[in-house]
């Protein structure tokens, strides 16, 4: 039977660790590659980075970053951020990242699921989204909006709705990205996840509110999710991430325990 | 030399870093001459049956692999590496380079909770000792990525099995080949830890 996977997700800015609160104010909080390092060694199950600058001068940046990242760590490994193109995706596989996360470019442009897919294989793309409680209107009859550009623009969408387009589109995994919970630290958005995890066959990364181990705990269980993002609570030091699978595996929950 | 055979199946650059890791120094090559004198390859690859093997055949390097497995040298098959290794796979339908008796398998699931593919980490049962097994604990954790697995004929080529709804192979072997669904190089210190022991395998399976 298959682990449900603990994945930290890094922001990188300029090369540099970052994090954000509600996708507003980002510090800096160290080196990225020291810090995939130190999870690996602790038993992290995946890794995601994420580059929030995504300017052309940011992207060798980043690949020169990937390519480090490659180099000392041996499980998973994904990169997001800015990818506009196969050729980002590319770029960034022979950099040494294993899978591509789509996010912005893909509302806007849905066949870049498909290129990337057919480029790299569909179980490498990721298709990341940003998704904001709002009302329950026509366009939007879940009350999840899709919303891009680190959730400053909102795109009148329904998450549930692009969740199953990019599944068809051939996405191998979605990532589930509540902007409502990011950097709260109070917990994930349960129903949404739920109700993705309900309306597609692929596999579901919870993302955006971890704070305890409890909270994954809920995701990976009535959450119905495959795997939880984890970022502040292992960041600052609060947690490592062997206490957050040791939790986990004491709470019921089957997790990798040897590493 | 250790050869990483490449031929146009998935990013190899992976496999090669984590020999690296364990101090095996590795050549990504396509060339068939390079594979015939090769003392020790890695058959990786991800991708579909019916592209790599034609890929495989339009290369030559079917024939290289051929002259390297009926000489001793001892070859790690890797996910679509093991695969292929096996006659025939019910992916594309495609006959394979047949150096381990047995087919291909897709997997179909009644539980509308799993999913194809099989993605992520899992324990594996050893059924059967064998040197690149060696040391490996219950409840060790591999990563798997497939949609496909291997069904050996001769239940003495299956060496370790793992389960996804049913029990499936996850490595096989005979002689001087050995394969694993999973991919060691993304399994972590365990992944490590095989890759290590195939750098100093002589090919044989001793009893």
């Amino acid at each position: 039977m298959l682990s449900k996977r603990v994945i930290a997700c890094l922001d990188v800015r300029d090369g540099k660790l970052a994090k954000s609160i509600r996708f507003v104010d980002t510090k800096d909080i160290g080196d990225p590659i020291e810090k995939a390092r130190e999870y690996y060694l602790d038993g992290l199950d995946e890794l995601v980075f994420y580059d929030i600058t995504a300017s052309s001068e940011a992207r060798s940046i980043m690949l020169n970053v990937v390519e480090s990242v490659a180099e000392q760590i041996f499980i998973p490994f994904s990169v997001g951020g800015g990818i506009r193109s196969v050729r980002d995706a590319t770029d960034l596989r022979m950099a040494g990242a294993e899978k591509i996360n789509v996010n912005s470019a893909a509302v806007l442009r849905p066949e870049l699921i498909s290129e990337c897919a057919a480029a790299i294989g569909s179980q490498n793309v990721v298709l990341s989204m940003d998704v904001r409680r709002v009302g329950k209107t026509a366009a939007v009859p879940s009350g999840y909006e899709i919303v891009i550009n680190g959730g400053r623009r909102p795109m009148g969408k329904d998450a549930l709705a692009w969740a199953k387009q990019g599944e068809t589109l051939g996405a191998g995994e979605l990532v589930v990205n509540s902007i409502d919970a990011d950097g709260t630290r109070d917990g994930y958005e349960i129903v949404l996840t739920r109700s993705v995890a309900e309306r597609v066959r692929i596999p579901v990364i919870a993302s955006g509110g971890a704070g305890t181990p409890g909270h994954l705990h809920e995701v990976l269980t009535t959450g119905k999710a495959d795997a939880a993002l984890i970022a502040s609570m292992v960041h600052y030091g609060e947690y490592t991430v062997s206490e957050v699978k040791t939790s986990l595996h004491e709470l019921g929950v089957k997790v990798r325990m040897s590493w | 030399m250790t050869v990483i055979v490449d031929y146009d199946a998935g990013n190899l650059r992976s496999v090669q870093r984590a020999c690296t890791e364990v101090g095996l120094a590795a050549t990504i090559s396509d060339d068939p001459q390079a594979i015939r004198h090769a003392d020790r390859i890695i058959f990786p690859g991800v991708g579909a049956a019916g592209s790599a093997m034609q890929s495989i055949r339009k290369s030559g390097v079917d024939v290289a692999l051929e002259h390297a497995f009926r000489s001793g040298v001892p070859i790690l098959g890797i996910c679509l590496g093991l695969q292929i290794s096996l006659e025939f796979s019910e992916e594309n339908d495609q006959t394979t380079l047949g150096f381990l008796p047995g087919k291909v398998c897709r997997f179909q699931l009644r539980n509308r909770d799993l999913k194809i593919p099989h993605m992520g980490w899992n324990e594996i049962e050893v059924q059967r000792r064998h040197p690149l097994l060696e040391g490996i604990n219950d409840g060790d954790e591999f990563y798997f990525v497939h949609s496909f697995f291997p069904e050996p004929e001769n239940p003495t080529t299956i060496f370790a099995s793992a389960q996804h709804e049913r029990e499936f192979c996850c490595a096989a072997g005979l002689d001087n080949f050995f394969g694993t669904q999973f991919h060691p190089e993304k399994s972590g210190r365990v992944g490590l830890e095989l890759l290590d022991r195939f750098r100093n395998w002589d090919g044989r399976i001793a009893e």
